[in-house]
């Protein structure tokens, strides 16, 4: 209240009427510069993605529009490739979040004790996120080439023969999700790195008292301490893992990902009917249902960490 | 944050390119107009290539600036043309970032020509008509639209050769002589036959050639009818000449003559320099590519020989103008100069591409190139060029391409059966063509 009094003696007297509309209206013009933006370049290109996916549109003459209903997602459930891309955007995402997360946990538990030169370590573990997917992924491919490529070279000393790592379907999904994995394990485990130093040091003392050995702390206090914050960062990456694009695109330099289809995800499915086939209406289809697939996955993820909130709460 | 958000800003720029699509194309073509166009102004025309055109590098544009004072040259350049194509259509959806000058390949022309005759300048408007009789007849009508539009300027063709390591195939005993193994191999039956001696006794890891998918495209390149017939029917399916090029590049595969490196690849492009295979089927753009791929250790070590079983011709290039283009007539006159006899034959003499002007052609008939073990180049290329069939060109002949030659990796790199690599390549090419 005594906040707003001197602004009050400041500004001319203004009818009752008008003052209580300018109060009911002013709190929307505040937040109105985020939401005109997120209505241009969110919600519209939403909205008029699903108003494409409706339509055959051809890139090549984007201006004509020819009415097909829900002819483009019914072609969709009966395109095998859609569901190539389906199961390989699901298995790559396993492959890849799994090991990160886990070795994010790992390394995150490492740099919580005392070490020397704790903080250039945990530096350093953010540089691969810092490095563009371009230029990460490159390297991977030539270190992953078949003829000249670092692993196989390695794989050589141990007498293994050459594996043709971009041709077969497991050897290309783990050389893809190695790239995610390395990318990204170092950022996940600065976010546990803060989640545990958010967990009060008494818990661990007291646990200690009881005779508990580091790993015993790990499960029964670090983890449970945890648990919003390894829920954030699974949701995020089954984000990430739904739209995974680059990696795959840059792996070989092919839309198809693959020479059969091996990695391709749906996102770059969706980049090779829009931009290899020039299909518009069929791109916007995938995207329509790529979009719903991540929000019903949210959502699950969203009710079982309520569910378990509540169950706990009641106990 | 999410681990890309590429994917969602592909979907968010779907809306917002189909949207501009029809925004800009009501305000495009007047606007660009009046912004330019001025005589004796200074000028910067933008070329957009892909590839290796080779004018930078054979200083034809600090020539043509010489010429012409106030004229600058910019040029942008992508190597592979299908990513080139692809940001091509999305600016001409758009109708901005379009360059004065943009390349367009031989197997995008048809397209050009069907969907896109009212994005590109009618070249006649500036007088293009007269020059007709510069140029090989197809690849003038190739670029002509339904009602006589002259839609772009012929750079070069793609005659077919045959280019091959002279000291691998020495150290495999085989002959080294262009003339003789060109008469060894006349046909692909004797091609296949040379190949599997070289395997007996190859040096190293070395295999007879690169990968079964650019012995496909040269043999398809032989014939006049591919994808489409004349109607523009789709045929390639049926199409027997279409067979017997995926039998021999299975027969390749199956016999073990192939490095299985997929063309354009970054493992492919590293195998020039370390020697992985000892023929190339080589258009004549290849050339310059195998100059730039395989470096100055490459030089004389490698030769060209006439192609087996006859020629044909496999790409080749066209300049266009865009409508969006903001300075159309300097534009044209760029092409008009570049597109001449005398610049197409200093190309040749450079980087190998093939010229499409007749008066060209006569000039570089005596060029030879230290490279390639002083083979008579111009000689070979230009009795190809002579001797390849007018190729019925389809609006999606680069994407079909593309399907059967992956369908052929998987025979050879994964062991598919051959029946059933087929049968993928049909579903890809449906697919392809929604």
């Amino acid at each position: 209240m005594t906040l707003t009094a001197p602004a009050k003696a400041v500004t001319a007297p203004r009818p009752p009427g008008l003052r209580r509309l300018w109060r009911a209206v002013s709190p929307y013009t505040y937040v109105a510069p985020f939401f005109t933006l997120f209505a241009a370049f969110g919600l519209f290109p939403l909205v008029y993605t699903a108003y494409v996916s409706l339509h055959r549109v051809e890139l090549q003459d984007p201006g004509t529009m020819e009415w097909r209903g829900l002819g483009n997602y019914t072609a969709l459930f009966g395109d095998e490739f859609f569901w190539t891309a389906l199961r390989n955007t699901f298995t790559i995402g396993v492959l890849s979040t799994v090991p990160q997360l886990v070795m994010a946990l790992a390394l995150a538990h490492l740099l919580n004790h005392r070490l020397r030169g704790r903080t250039f370590l945990r530096t350093a573990m953010l540089l691969p996120y810092a490095t563009s997917v371009a230029a990460a992924t490159l390297v991977f491919a030539q270190l992953f080439g078949r003829d000249f490529g670092l692993f196989n070279y390695v794989l050589g000393l141990v007498g293994a023969g050459p594996v043709d790592w971009q041709s077969g379907t497991l050897s290309s999904q783990i050389a893809v999700s190695t790239i995610v994995v390395w990318r990204w394990t170092g950022y996940n485990a600065l976010i546990y790195l803060a989640g545990m130093q958010s967990i009060p040091s008494e818990l661990y003392e007291a646990a200690e008292m009881d005779g508990a050995s580091r790993w015993r702390q790990f499960f029964h206090v670090t983890l449970p301490g945890l648990r919003p914050t390894i829920l954030f960062t699974v949701v995020v990456s089954t984000i990430g893992a739904t739209q995974l694009f680059g990696e795959p695109l840059l792996f070989e330099g092919s839309m198809s990902g693959g020479i059969s289809h091996q990695y391709q995800t749906l996102g770059l499915y969706m980049y090779e009917q829009g931009w290899g086939f020039f299909h518009l209406g069929r791109a916007a289809a995938i995207a329509w249902v790529m979009f719903l697939l991540i929000l019903v996955m949210v959502g699950a993820n969203a009710l079982v960490a309520r569910r378990r909130s509540r169950k706990e709460a009641g106990r | 944050m999410p681990l890309t958000r590429a994917a969602t800003q592909a979907a968010l720029r779907l809306g917002a390119v189909a949207l501009a699509g029809s925004l800009l194309a009501a305000c495009g073509s007047g606007a660009s107009d009046s912004a330019a166009d001025k005589p004796g102004g200074k000028v910067t025309l933008t070329v957009d290539l892909f590839g290796s055109f080779g004018y930078k590098e054979a200083g034809l544009y600090a020539e043509y600036e010489k010429l012409h004072p106030g004229v600058t040259i910019k040029q942008t350049d992508t190597e592979d043309e299908a990513d080139y194509w692809k940001s091509l259509q999305t600016r001409l959806a758009g109708g901005g970032g379009l360059a004065d000058v943009q390349g367009v390949e031989v197997g995008r022309i048809a397209s050009v020509t069907q969907q896109q005759a009212d994005r590109f300048e009618d070249l006649r408007k500036y007088g293009a008509d007269g020059l007709k009789n510069q140029f090989a007849e197809a690849k003038w009508a190739a670029a002509t639209g339904k009602n006589g539009e002259v839609l772009g300027l012929g750079t070069d063709v793609g005659p077919e050769a045959m280019c091959y390591r002279t000291d691998l195939l020495k150290q495999a005993g085989l002959p080294t002589d262009r003339d003789e193994l060109a008469e060894k191999w006349s046909t692909w039956d004797g091609y296949l036959e040379l190949g599997k001696q070289y395997k007996a006794k190859a040096p190293g890891k070395s295999a007879w050639l690169d990968s079964v998918g650019s012995l496909f495209s040269i043999m398809i390149g032989q014939e006049e009818e591919r994808y489409y017939d004349a109607s523009g029917a789709l045929i390639w399916e049926t199409n027997p000449a279409l067979k017997t090029a995926w039998e021999a590049s299975v027969e390749a595969s199956g016999a073990g003559l192939s490095a299985k490196l997929d063309q354009w690849s970054p493992q492919w492009n590293q195998a020039f320099a370390a020697g992985s295979f000892a023929t190339l089927p080589c258009p004549a753009w290849m050339l310059g590519y195998i100059k730039g791929q395989a470096g100055e250790t490459g030089k004389g070590k490698w030769d060209v020989a006439a192609l087996p079983g006859g020629a044909g011709n496999w790409g080749g290039s066209y300049l266009a103008v865009p409508k969006a283009a903001k300075n159309k007539k300097e534009a044209y006159e760029l092409i008009k100069w570049l597109t001449a006899p005398e610049q197409q034959a200093k190309i040749f003499a450079k980087q190998g591409n093939f010229p499409s002007s007749t008066g060209a052609i006569a000039e570089v008939a005596g060029t030879t190139d230290p490279y390639f073990s002083g083979a008579p180049i111009g000689k070979i290329f230009g009795d190809a060029a002579k001797a390849a069939p007018v190729q019925v060109l389809g609006v999606h002949d680069q994407n079909i391409n593309q399907q059967i030659t992956n369908a052929l990796s998987e025979v050879e790199r994964k062991g598919l059966a051959p029946e059933k690599a087929w049968e993928n390549a049909k579903k890809g090419v449906a697919n392809t063509l929604g």
